[in-house]
């Protein structure tokens, strides 16, 4: 059934990576989408913030050893990162049926495409998540007080929002094309609560939501991402979804 | 129907059983006027207990780590010999 899958499996896939300063790891995961997509149809679309360290010349000699056809780079002139006034030109480029968005720095490791591909297919999801929160996914290089607020913030948002998901906050996300426009289209946010957002406004729009696990490495080790500002920013951002959505 | 209006739904219809409770003395008037602030302490406790619960059992692969190293010293063999085939091949 799974080689019957995969072979009936005409869809292409738009795989696009937000990228600002990922010299170093942008060939290693175009390396690894390459070894774990097989026998897949897809296309890796580089959006580069104008990284200062070079990004964009090896995303250049990638697409020399890889093909034009395959690798797409779509530049922009500063750091804008994610948010509905940022991303219509993500995927305007995308000839792909389904996108998938991840990041570049690999704590979203691409062995995992696979299965968000084969769950889709099974179920016919308008929309499949990562999960870090579940027992076959993970997390590592997260210090007890990381954990925690993680797990405070997720039990608020699961109180207050009934999102139907277990990981709100993730970006390793497939969608199907048609409805990443419909659901972009509506969202405002920025940031991790503009991934809060899209799958909360997709929940409460009836689209088919599926999960499936996986593991996330966070290789800046030792620093913390959520400080007194993001905390506020987060508590902010469930207000505004909790009275918008 | 947007969702704060199903919560603030839920919280009418409860509010209006606590009238209720109130009104018909079921439960001593004494514990009937203290119930809201049972329901906001049970409500905390059950969150702490959630959150107590997911430290407890919050899943971690640090084999995952290992195995991304992995991953990148192969990677990075690979890489290069593509480039070296794409350069002089």
């Amino acid at each position: 059934n799974n080689m019957e899958e995969t072979n009936k499996n005409k869809n292409k896939y738009s795989i696009i990576i937000p990228t600002y300063n990922e010299r170093l790891n942008i060939a290693l995961i175009v390396y690894l989408i390459f070894k774990h997509l097989r026998d897949v149809d897809f296309e890796i679309i580089v959006v580069d913030d104008g990284s200062p360290d070079g990004t964009q010349e090896v995303v250049k000699q990638l697409q020399q050893l890889y093909g034009e056809d395959r690798i797409l780079l779509r530049p922009r002139p500063k750091k804008l990162g994610l948010g509905m006034n940022c991303l219509h030109s993500w995927f305007e480029h995308a000839s792909g049926s389904f996108v998938v968005i991840m990041d570049a720095d690999l704590s979203h490791h691409p062995k995992y495409l696979p299965s968000f591909i084969k769950k889709q297919l099974e179920t016919g999801a308008s929309i499949v998540t990562g999960t870090r929160y579940v027992r076959s996914g993970g997390v590592h290089g997260w210090n007890l007080m990381r954990k925690l607020t993680s797990r405070g913030a997720n039990v608020l948002a699961q109180t207050l929002l009934w999102p139907g998901v277990s990981d709100l906050t993730g970006s390793f996300r497939l969608y199907k094309k048609s409805v990443l426009e419909d659901v972009i289209s509506s969202c405002v946010s920025k940031g991790y609560v503009f991934q809060m957002e899209m799958i909360v406004r997709a929940c409460r729009k009836g689209y088919h939501i599926e999960e499936v696990p996986i593991t996330f490495v966070d290789r800046v080790f030792g620093s913390s991402k959520l400080g007194g500002s993001e905390i506020v920013e987060y508590l902010k951002g469930l207000l505004y979804l909790l009275i918008t959505t | 129907m947007k969702h704060v209006v199903k919560i603030l739904t839920l919280l009418v219809a409860i509010t209006a059983l606590w009238f209720g409770l109130l009104q018909t003395s079921v439960i001593p008037r004494s514990h009937t006027w203290l119930l809201p602030i049972y329901f906001i302490v049970s409500l905390g406790c059950y969150g702490l207990l959630m959150v107590g619960i997911g430290l407890m059992y919050f899943p971690t692969c640090p084999q995952e780590a290992l195995l991304l190293q992995q991953d990148l010293k192969h990677s990075q063999f690979q890489t290069q010999c593509r480039h070296w085939e794409g350069n002089f091949g």
